[in-house]
């Protein structure tokens, strides 16, 4: 059963090709973690994954006002000509609460933003914004999340960047930090 | 002092173990017979100093020394005990350093016990299982030192990832290891057995004990971590197609096309080249998964110790081991001499049949895994490969190989008639149109997966018990029942697979205290919630009062919990299990006016996922008794003779 007498060289030379088979493939692997262990993405803070939605107008939707006396918020409105943000909120979320200093801040520095309150109660809303400050200037009241769900936001807090046609820019997933606000604002004056 | 004595033992253990290496080298190029005995201690005193360091880490993760700089990132003062010793492995650092005591105990277990491999394939075993080493004790010593101290000392940890809180998860991932890494014998076994050329029935009967013994470890550690992620996560899934789990999957697939191809050589003395490919291929998949969940160059929910270094490193030894033992694979085994030839019509056929639909996953796992990577290097774009493409592409695969199981253990070695083979399984394969009949009338339609699943697992289950049919059932061998009880397990799991996908139940719904809702057999009422506070925890806890049709009501208690530190909610689900399936029930976030968000599923037989998975390793396990024994009789009358 050993090596078989008929087998010519030929065939022989061709088996010996065939046995490094397995390490060309293994090469070919190992060039490709290379790759991607070079030249890929691999720090977390990249890894953001960027909304689909960015680069498209805002979805329709039109909300109720959801405090009296303050209009309300439909896509429509945003499209003023100039860059403003769109914030998700709710008097019941606390990160929101975490975040109010930093859009009180971006307030101060002259950004228009309109808040869309994620099923929420006027009092509450009120109470909320008496106690840690009111940046907005339309607040419209999302009972059934159905605006969320529009815009594809998982959660509250959540912010995005709208320009003057009203397409979205940026989307910016969970609560305004200190160090974000310079990133806000370089995104408000790209969309300029 | 423990730390600086955990590192001194690490020093030790790896300076023996490039003097393994040396003495491995020496003997094998000259016969000394000095060197070659001291080749067998040195492994064994390499073993226990590696296990030495591991204690002094756990002894100081048991203290919660916050002086080193390990400790004080992953562990914290008031964390429970059990979690404090599970936290020792819950980090990049400890769980390599379990890494290389495995891999080093391994090496001293093949060095105290194996007695049935010539003398110089055993000692080029234990040379490859020392050069494997050498390049784990570097990784460890100079890139992951687990014992560095923290100057000055931190005042409080930071707290161990909540998720791995949980006390499934303080044994998954060393069974795992053991599996994962063990399978590095077979490795080693087979860079020995190509550097002296020795391969056949007695290499493949000294290497089954220690393939099986790793194979067992890994069944139980995917199982257990399938249960993990099923409860601890709150999807209600127990599969994701997750990197992490096919990381630990490859391996397992390799392991088990390993497992019967090397039953093949023992027995027939056929397929040598393959084998030990698979051998090498086995391990291989195991150092691409630690380096593919290592290395950070894939997102995975399972990534906490993601560092681009270490990558690099890994990465390095990656292409050192898979490529050096791939060339002499290239230069070696077209010295080793042809096996034996056998018709396709046989037992031997079978396991080819076998070992090509168990790569065939392989590859398309590996691929799966990978694309996200080889997309996102060409395009930029990212994305990630789920359920849709591995169901489709690998399901399909994995039922034609369950198929094959059934067939498999009832054919003759050599060659068999197809007369007499379709005599064989007439009686499964009745079942299975039984199986079908019952499913088209009684049961509402479902997909087309689980319903070849549940009908192959009814037939499958009657074939894997007909190796039994008509024998001395006293006196077949205990390996022979392992076969059948790990074959069984196979169908039982599937069933469990096949069942939780077509006929499970899921509600989602938004509930004030006294709402009533239906999920399969059960009603759940929403009665109130409560805070309740846990060592390092606060939670908001909703009691469910349970009732099965007319039964005895009952409770249950979901949680959402918030970890202090670090800061995390994770959701606890609170599980009722039946004998026919599990009522799991998930709370969600509240709304603020009192209506809470509850998520309920009624998820039939999903049990036999895992007692499946518990069967088939305890097959594995009466096989590994059963050739160790049969091993141990014949080397007696050897030695008689």
């Amino acid at each position: 059963m050993s090596d078989k007498p008929d087998m010519d060289a030929q065939t022989l030379a061709m088996k010996r090709f065939v046995l490094w088979v397995p390490l060309v493939i293994a090469a070919v692997f190992f060039g490709f973690f290379s790759y991607a262990l070079f030249f890929g993405n691999t720090s977390p803070q990249q890894r953001a994954i960027e909304s689909q939605l960015v680069g498209q107008p805002m979805p329709e939707f039109s909300l109720q006002p959801s405090l009296p006396g303050r209009p309300g918020l439909s896509s429509a409105d945003l499209a003023t000509g100039e860059p403003r943000l769109v914030n998700f909120f709710a008097s019941w979320c606390v990160p929101c609460i975490a975040e109010a200093p930093q859009l009180m801040q971006l307030r101060e520095a002259g950004v228009a933003i309109d808040a869309i309150a994620v099923r929420d109660r006027p009092e509450d809303v009120f109470a909320f914004l008496q106690r840690w400050g009111d940046p907005y200037e339309r607040i419209g009241a999302d009972t059934q999340s159905e605006a969320q769900l529009a815009l594809g936001s998982s959660g509250v807090p959540e912010t995005f960047v709208v320009d003057g046609d009203g397409v979205i820019v940026r989307q910016h997933i969970g609560d305004i930090r200190p160090e974000h606000v310079p990133e806000l604002l370089a995104a408000l004056e790209g969309a300029r | 002092m423990i730390a600086e004595t955990g590192l001194a033992a690490l020093w030790l253990a790896a300076a023996l173990c490039g003097l393994q290496l040396v003495f491995g080298v020496m003997a094998l190029r000259s016969d000394d017979s000095g060197v070659a005995t001291a080749i067998r201690p040195v492994a064994v005193v390499q073993g226990i100093l590696t296990a030495l360091a591991f204690a002094m880490l756990i002894w100081l993760f048991l203290r919660t020394d916050l002086s080193v700089e390990l400790v004080a990132a992953n562990s914290h003062s008031a964390k429970p005990w059990l979690y404090k010793f599970a936290g020792t492995w819950g980090n990049h650092e400890g769980s390599m350093l379990l890494w290389v005591a495995i891999l080093a105990a391994s090496g001293s277990l093949v060095a105290i016990f194996e007695r049935r491999l010539k003398e110089k394939t055993l000692i080029a075993t234990l040379a490859a299982q020392s050069a494997i080493g050498l390049g784990f004790y570097a990784f460890l010593l100079f890139a992951s030192n687990p014992f560095a101290r923290l100057s000055p000392a931190a005042t409080e940890g930071r707290g161990l990832n909540p998720l791995l809180q949980d006390p499934g998860l303080a044994f998954h991932p060393p069974t795992l290891y053991f599996g994962y890494v063990g399978i590095s014998i077979a490795f080693s076994f087979a860079v020995g057995a190509l550097i002296t050329r020795d391969v056949g029935p007695v290499f493949a009967r000294a290497m089954r004990p220690w393939i099986l013994a790793s194979w067992i470890f890994l069944t139980l550690g995917i199982a257990a971590g399938s249960y993990w992620a099923y409860y601890e996560l709150g999807w209600g899934g127990w599969w994701f197609w997750d990197p992490v789990e096919n990381a630990s999957l490859m391996p397992w697939l390799a392991a088990t096309a390993l497992l019967h191809s090397v039953t093949v050589l023992a027995t027939r003395d056929a397929l040598r080249a393959w084998t030990i490919m698979l051998a090498v291929v086995a391990f291989s998949m195991s150092m691409v998964g630690t380096f593919l969940v290592r290395s950070g160059v894939l997102t995975s929910v399972h990534a906490f110790a993601v560092d681009p270094r270490r990558g690099t490193f890994i990465l390095a030894l990656l292409i050192l081991y898979i490529g050096g033992a791939l060339a002499l694979y290239a230069l070696r085994v077209g010295t080793v001499r042809e096996g034996s030839r056998f018709e396709f019509m046989s037992r031997e056929g079978a396991l080819v049949v076998n070992n090509v639909l168990l790569s065939a996953i392989l590859g398309i796992v590996l691929i799966g895994t990978l694309y996200p990577l080889g997309v996102e290097a060409v395009t930029g774009e990212q994305l990630s490969v789920g359920p849709p493409y591995f169901n489709a592409t690998a399901g399909p695969l994995a039922l034609l190989l369950v198929a094959a199981m059934a067939v498999g253990p009832l054919l003759r070695w050599r060659r068999d008639e197809w007369r007499n083979v379709l005599g064989r399984i007439s009686l499964p394969a009745l079942i299975s149109s039984l199986a079908l009949f019952a499913l088209v009338m009684f049961a509402s339609p479902i997909g087309i997966l689980p319903m070849l699943g549940l009908i192959l697992a009814a037939g499958v289950g009657a074939a894997s018990l007909a190796p039994l049919w008509k024998r001395n059932l006293r006196r077949t061998p205990l390996f022979t029942y392992g076969m059948v009880i790990a074959h069984l397990g196979i169908a039982v799991s599937m069933a469990g697979m096949a069942f939780e996908s077509a006929f499970s139940e899921e509600v989602l719904v938004a509930v004030r205290p006294g709402d009533t809702h239906q999920v399969g057999p059960y009603t759940v009422t929403f009665d109130s919630t409560r805070p309740v506070a846990g060592p390092n925890w606060t939670a908001v806890e909703a009691g469910l009062t349970v009732r099965r049709g007319e039964g005895e009501p009952s409770s249950l208690a979901p949680q959402a919990r918030m970890f202090s530190s670090p800061q995390t909610e994770t959701s606890e689900a609170a599980i009722r299990t039946a004998w026919n399936g599990q009522l799991y029930t998930v709370l969600g976030n509240g709304d603020g006016s009192g209506r809470w968000q509850l998520r309920l599923w009624w998820k039939p037989f999903v049990t036999l996922i895992w007692f499946g998975g518990i069967l088939i390793a305890f097959g594995g396990l009466l096989s590994l008794v059963g050739r160790v024994r049969r091993e141990r009789k014949s080397m007696e009358r050897e030695s008689w003779a």
